[in-house]
């Protein structure tokens, strides 16, 4: 572990900073603005939202308008969007997990030669757009699309099958584009594992599904636990592709988020949005994180050299 | 042979390793080339030989965690060769110890236990049980990584010992000790054996190891079984140079048979006058080409007239002196020398210095002869 000295030591080093500096700059100013916009009111101009204070011959006036929080618990139309995607990206989550999985496990016990070629096989999608591969999807997927046509000369089917423009073909969509997220986590976790507590398994008298279920399944926990937070966190917030593929009454809070901005022109609204899904998020993770601190730190007090 | 051994065995081995054979893919000379061995119940047997021997591949052939190519291994008159590990009635203690890193020490005892379905009140008494025996029962609750080595070593054992094994097999269980817990442990370990009764089979590269612990051993080298017996045998009359080698220090002697006769054997050693004399219980022919071997501590330093069996010329060329004993290596014609320990057992005796000259004596019971 890292020690960190206390106090103000003597010598900073400014590379250290660098970090602090670029989420300073690229994440909180960002974050700071959105939240002033989330308290702002809708105006006609430029911009199009009210100042969040004003100067007055008495000093400052704040000019704080909770109106947009109040309109998301009001209006049933964004817990209904925010529930919806929320199930979509869970749904979206176990599916990648289930498929990403086997991928990953496959690809962690590959002797050492192929491994390489068989990560490069999973990250290679990532060389093409995101925005291509989605539409692809959706020529694939199209009443007259390749999928549809590949049906009906097979005589499987009678009529095109309706696929776009369905939550099936966003939870394909988002399990297509984000399983690379889910599987290099697990493949990190597994191949550390040492495979002599599986032989010691079998030698306690588990078959190798029963070591599975007790041995390896509980020690991949942090990359499920990554995997999945790396999928279902951009999944909720998705707009592409249940735009592209979900059809205009599909009803998730990236889609939502860009009609308040775009079509309505109201960004206070689309701004508050924002914070209460960052909010829904970020909260539950924060909890989780120093929940396994806690873990951690109840586990290790003097272990850590030894160990090695 | 202990005579209780000798007796277990003449009622049939408890595991009998049958010519068994194994290669690994993409290797040339085979890991286990055709070993076969008898093992008595409640023997401590130990697999000894250096890194390569293929001492390891036979310990994992006996678990089942390898397939051999050839051959048979045989639990209590079974024939396992073909049996997963998870149905052999053996357990085995892993030289990494290979806990379960997210399980307690209570757990990871549990975990066989708990595989074959044990009610959980007699699984917590058989935990506690084994945590008093292996004397952890006060850290229960901790993780793996929050123990000691010595303290992991003895969860392993707990752990390997807890489905009451008709076999344990133990690989390198004190190696990752250091050097005074590990002295303890060998007590501690051959103590329990004793007490349960277990037949076990260990592998080590530690001859010290394995001459304390085991009731027999075997010799391992280049996949091939060397030479089985007690410690005390098979360091008394090594069968090979490598056993005399590599079990305590040996002199060896290039030699040719002039005479045997009565286990004893008449030789000229290469470059030296004279005849030399020693143990060689198998017939010889003459003019044979072999090997004596003579332990350094058996070696006298004596004075030019004593009366010896076996008698040679030469000077010091070094000490060491260790405590209670030095070792002395004599140059005898200019390029060879010889090992020579003594104990020093009387305070200020005279003890020779570096460049004197002197007379070296052995008996012929002592020196043996090894055929090529």
């Amino acid at each position: 572990m890292k020690s960190r000295r206390k106090g103000s030591g003597p010598f900073i080093p400014w590379s250290a900073l660098a970090p602090y500096l670029w989420l300073l700059l690229f994440f909180g100013a960002p974050l700071a603005i959105v939240l002033k916009i989330s308290l702002a009111a809708p105006v006609m101009g430029q911009p199009p939202y009210t100042p969040l204070f004003e100067a007055t011959k008495d000093g400052i006036e704040w000019l704080i308008n909770w109106d947009n929080y109040l309109l998301l618990l009001d209006d049933p139309l964004y817990i209904a969007a925010l529930l919806n995607s929320l199930k979509i990206a869970g749904i979206s989550t176990l599916i990648a997990l289930l498929i990403g999985y086997p991928m990953a496990y496959a690809i962690a016990r590959a002797p050492e030669s192929r491994r390489g070629i068989l990560m490069m096989l999973v990250i290679l999608p990532f060389w093409t757009s995101f925005l291509i591969r989605v539409y692809a999807w959706m020529s694939i997927l199209s009443t007259t699309g390749l999928l549809n046509s590949f049906l009906l000369w097979l005589g499987v089917i009678d009529a095109p099958l309706e696929i776009i423009y369905t939550t099936f073909a966003i939870h394909l969509g988002i399990v297509y584009s984000y399983l690379p997220f889910m599987v290099l986590p697990l493949v990190a976790t597994l191949s550390r594992m040492d495979m002599t507590l599986l032989e010691a398994a079998a030698d306690l008298g588990a078959k190798p599904w029963q070591a599975f279920l007790r041995v390896t399944l509980p020690l991949s926990l942090p990359g499920i636990l990554a995997g999945s937070l790396l999928v279902f966190i951009p999944a909720t917030g998705e707009f592409v592709i249940p735009d592209l593929l979900g059809g205009p009454d599909a009803l998730m809070i990236g889609k939502i988020m860009w009609t308040e901005f775009f079509s309505n022109r109201d960004w206070p609204v689309a701004s508050a949005l924002t914070v209460a899904l960052l909010v829904l998020l970020v909260g539950p993770m924060i909890a989780l994180q120093s929940a396994r601190k806690r873990d951690a730190n109840a586990e290790t007090p003097q272990a850590r050299g030894e160990a090695a | 042979m202990s005579a209780a051994a000798a007796q277990a065995l003449s009622m049939g081995p408890f595991l009998r390793i049958e010519n068994i054979s194994k290669r690994y893919e993409g290797t040339d000379t085979p890991a286990v080339d055709d070993v076969s061995l008898d093992i008595a119940r409640g023997e401590f047997f130990s697999l000894l030989g250096a890194s390569g021997s293929g001492k390891t591949t036979l310990l994992r052939i006996l678990a089942g965690f390898e397939r051999p190519d050839s051959g048979h291994v045989f639990i209590d008159g079974r024939d396992v060769t073909d049996l997963p590990p998870y149905e052999r009635p053996v357990n085995m203690m892993f030289q990494s110890y290979a806990l379960f890193p997210h399980m307690s020490v209570a757990d990871n005892v549990a975990f066989g236990l708990k595989q074959d379905g044990m009610a959980k009140p007699e699984r917590t008494a058989r935990v506690a049980e084994l945590l008093d025996l292996v004397h952890l029962g006060n850290k229960a609750k901790r993780k793996p990584h929050q123990l000691s080595g010595g303290e992991r070593q003895r969860v392993a054992l707990a752990r390997a010992l807890a489905k009451h094994p008709k076999l344990l097999l133990l690989d390198e269980p004190l190696g990752a000790l250091d050097r005074k817990l590990r002295e303890s442990t060998q007590f501690e370990l051959k103590a329990l054996q004793a007490r349960l009764g277990i037949t076990f089979v260990m592998v080590t590269h530690d001859q010290d190891e394995a001459m304390t612990l085991s009731s027999r051993l075997a010799v391992m080298d280049q996949g091939r079984v060397q030479q089985v017996g007690p410690p005390n045998e098979v360091y008394e009359t090594p069968a090979t140079r490598h056993v005399a080698e590599f079990l305590g220090a040996a002199n060896l002697l290039d030699a040719t048979v002039t005479d045997w006769g009565n286990g004893m054997a008449t030789l000229a050693c290469d470059g030296f006058p004279g005849s030399f004399k020693a143990t060689a219980p198998a017939a010889l022919a003459p003019a044979a080409r072999v090997a004596v071997a003579i332990r350094p501590e058996k070696i006298r330093l004596c004075e030019a007239g004593a009366a010896a069996d076996n008698k040679l010329q030469g000077t010091v060329k070094d000490i060491a002196y260790i405590g209670d004993v030095s070792t002395y290596s004599i140059l005898l014609d200019g390029q060879r020398s010889l090992r020579v320990q003594s104990t020093n057992a009387k305070r200020g005796s005279l003890m020779p210095t570096e460049g004197a000259a002197l007379w070296l004596s052995w008996d012929a019971a002592d020196a043996v002869v090894i055929a090529e």
